[in-house]
């Protein structure tokens, strides 16, 4: 299915209500959408977490197993993530092997959670050189309202936050809460002409021409950011925009700290 | 106007609607003499015909219809216009009001431009032509675009446009509500933003009673609030 | 069979007073909640629980068919596609569709398109989506049932939902509705689905061993049973949305203008004239 024709109309609209500081759906420009958790979802999962950001919906399950390290890393455990934009969440969606979005999503969500250290891998190796916990992290998008970037990355990090490791299941002691040391939020900043927008919902993504994704820690440390879409920043708008990270990052991470 | 009617069930495909007596109207299908509705709606019944109004469904062109269409594509002597249907629909460049020389379709409208047309025709495999013959029909310059579920269009206009007008006139916008769902608000950007809001207040509580005071009462209370000498 | 059990079991699945390990008895469905209209971007969807499977199902159509080769110039096409995500099973499942999905995908599809009025919408494609979230036997069944519920939602023109159910066999018991355990230590499962009102069959689907006695014992099970469903898909409709007659048809007139007489205002686009 063909990606979708914004009009020219439209455009010029959503541009001249920020050029003045509003938004369509009535937000300030660093405002973001409403974050829902919803913990546990999936009981066959070892940790789960349904988020809505806005109208974008996303579930995450984390599975877990025993497994053989890394050659080169061979006393930490193993991370691998993983994006599905099923075509349900949108008409754009086809089925079949991941495009490069779902790729490039996958690949920025995963570097939030591993550059942050938020689960210490070396916390997650059984017997080194042999056995480790292997974790998966199966990021499937279920409604796309914009933002994949934001929904995806609180998704995963709503999961890992209330995930049991089951020890018990492979034979190697008691089941326990997987460590979380850090806790990295992303926030996605879209710019239309020359206005920064904080979470683009869908029609705003449609017409911007660059963005970028900043994922902070709690002291405010900048621990991943993507630069997508083919327009520019300029040095200042940057540095604007990991301010405004952590300024939003900071009244976010609560929703996704377990309660 | 409070409704004291009792409430009317949904019928839901496969319900039976009618038996003999009655003929099957739009929205259902007959089988051995009975009725039953073909579509999630209300059933409805005048002169021995009974109906079902459905509740969702996308659109489908019928010829006369005024609808609000995204130019898509074009060609050299036509244009591709996406109006919110299964169904591709070509405007001619013979149906537009310009005179249109072969290849230079482009230099009166492109993608990305928004129109105000009609359905000229539907064939019988469902083949779409459309029109700007009209008087009204127009390229769209200015305003807003929006988009309700196409079932939800008689409710937005109201009952001889009674519903549409009374947005209109409280918040000095434009309106032009196409039958396929789209609809363009012109104004001043705050009215355009209260008539969006009330529009969508229509599209989500389409079936509720007292409507029509409902949408008035929220107009009067947000644009209290926007002149008002508290700051949002 | 979502899962390959690697541990015997020797429990029995069934004791002598005709109780099953869940508590049910051999006529007794698993507690089921359908939900409809869940999602924004699909044209219709639905939410079901059943037991416990967790399954989405969505549709969008009817719509443009694509790849245009594909396109039927007399009718719609009736597309399913049913997908298991890596979560929803106690052994991840790798993404992507496997043989298991393909076929499930296809025998409901032909299920829908024995119901949907396809004539009506030459040159098109009705896709409906069933995503399972959470697994524990039963889901293709669980899928058919929400994505009926989901096509209605839609608007799509019907002959009627389809109920879907299964029954089984386990140790010499025919019952209805097998969980996990049950599908994978019992001696047959059989899913159906059928057109409520008039009990055509448009899936159906047997493996393990029963006599033709028993098979017939398994269908009553699940055609009574797939009534009791059809209310529940019913009231999901219903509940999605609530209407009067009066306020659908009528509309009281506007208030009157304050006095200020607004410029004429261009003819709107109105329930214009019929034809040209």
């Amino acid at each position: 299915m063909a990606e979708e024709v914004v009009s020219e109309l439209m455009r010029a609209h959503v541009y001249r209500l920020a050029s003045t500081g509003q938004r369509v759906d009535g937000r300030a420009l660093d405002e973001p959408r409403k974050v829902t958790v919803e913990r546990a979802f999936v009981k066959t999962a070892e940790g789960s977490a349904r988020v809505r950001l806005g109208n974008t919906d996303v579930l995450v399950g984390i599975k877990m197993s025993v497994g053989e390290p890394y050659p080169d890393t061979p006393n930490s455990g193993v991370l691998s993530t993983s994006v599905e934009l099923i075509p349900m969440a949108s008409p754009t969606f086809e089925a079949g092997p991941p495009r490069p979005a779902a790729i490039e999503l996958a690949r920025v969500v995963d570097r939030g959670i591993r550059e942050s250290k938020m689960v210490d891998m070396k916390k997650m190796c059984i017997t080194p050189k042999e056995k480790v916990w292997v974790m998966f992290i199966d990021i499937h998008v279920l409604d796309y309202d914009g933002n994949l970037f934001d929904a995806c990355s609180y998704a995963a990090t709503a999961a890992l936050g209330s995930t049991i490791v089951p020890a018990k299941n492979f034979g190697v002691g008691d089941d326990f809460p997987l460590p979380v040391q850090h806790w990295p939020v992303s926030v996605t900043v879209s710019k239309i002409k020359d206005v920064l927008l904080v979470d683009p919902n869908l029609d705003e993504e449609r017409m911007a021409d660059v963005r970028l994704t900043v994922t902070t820690d709690e002291n405010g440390d900048v621990r991943a950011m993507q630069k997508g879409l083919s327009g520019s920043f300029t040095y200042d708008e940057v540095k604007r925009i990991i301010e405004i990270s952590q300024r939003v990052g900071r009244s976010i991470r609560p929703f996704l700290q377990p309660t | 106007m409070q409704s004291s009617g009792s409430l009317r069930p949904i019928v839901i495909p496969g319900e039976a609607v009618g038996g003999p007596g009655l003929k099957p109207g739009s929205g259902t299908f007959s089988d051995n003499g009975q009725i039953f509705a073909a579509q999630l709606g209300v059933r409805t019944e005048r002169d021995g015909l009974v109906s079902v109004i459905p509740l969702a469904g996308r659109y489908i062109p019928q010829p006369g219809d005024a609808i609000v269409g995204e130019i898509v594509d074009f060609g050299p002597s036509h244009w591709l216009v996406d109006i919110n249907s299964p169904y591709p629909a070509p405007l001619h460049a013979t149906e537009s009001p310009w005179r249109v020389e072969f290849g230079d379709t482009a230099r009166y409208m492109k993608v990305g431009d928004a129109i105000l047309c009609h359905v000229l025709s539907v064939d019988e495999i469902k083949r779409v032509q459309l029109t700007m013959a009209d008087r009204e029909a127009r390229r769209l310059q200015g305003g807003m675009l929006m988009e309700v579920s196409p079932t939800k269009v008689p409710r937005v206009i109201g009952k001889q446009g009674s519903m549409v007008s009374m947005i209109k006139d409280m918040t000095r916008c434009e309106i032009y509500v196409g039958q396929n769902g789209r609809i363009w608000l012109d104004g001043e950007d705050r009215n355009a933003a209260v008539a969006a809001m009330a529009i969508r207040l229509i599209e989500e509580r389409a079936q509720a009673h007292g409507l029509t005071e409902a949408v008035r009462e929220l107009i009067e209370r947000v644009q209290r609030g926007q002149a008002g000498p508290r700051a949002t | 069979m979502e899962d390959i059990e690697h541990i015997e079991k020797h429990v029995k699945l069934i004791d002598d007073s005709g109780r099953r390990l869940d508590g049910r008895k051999f006529d007794e469905l698993r507690p089921i909640r359908i939900e409809a209209g869940v999602l924004r971007r699909a044209d219709g969807s639905a939410y079901i629980e059943w037991g416990g499977n967790k399954v989405l199902a969505a549709v969008y159509g009817p719509r443009e068919a694509h790849p245009r080769h594909l396109q039927d110039p007399a009718r719609a096409l009736v597309q399913c596609r049913y997908n298991m995500a890596p979560f929803s099973v106690s052994d991840r499942k790798r993404p992507g569709p496997d043989r298991r999905s393909v076929e499930i995908s296809k025998v409901i599809s032909e299920a829908f398109s024995a119901v949907v009025f396809k004539e009506q919408f030459p040159r098109t494609s009705v896709d409906i989506f069933i995503e399972v979230l959470q697994a524990e036997a039963g889901t293709r069944c669980a899928g058919l049932t929400a994505a009926s519920v989901a096509l209605a939602d839609a608007g799509v023109p019907m002959r009627d939902l389809v109920t879907s159910c299964a029954s089984g066999k386990i140790e010499g018991i025919v019952c209805l509705d097998l969980n996990k355990d049950e599908d994978n230590f019992g001696d047959a499962d059989c899913p159906m689905a059928i057109v409520p009102r008039t009990g055509e069959i448009v899936l159906l689907q047997m493996d393990g061993h029963l006599t033709y006695e028993e098979f017939q014992k398994a269908m009553d099970l699940s055609i009574a049973a797939a009534h009791r469903i059809y209310d529940l898909q019913r009231d999901a409709l219903r509940r999605r949305y609530s209407v009067t007659l009066e306020d659908i048809l009528k509309e009281s007139p506007p208030a009157a203008p304050s006095g200020e007489r607004m410029e004429p205002a261009p003819s709107d686009f109105d329930l214009g004239p019929e034809g040209i």
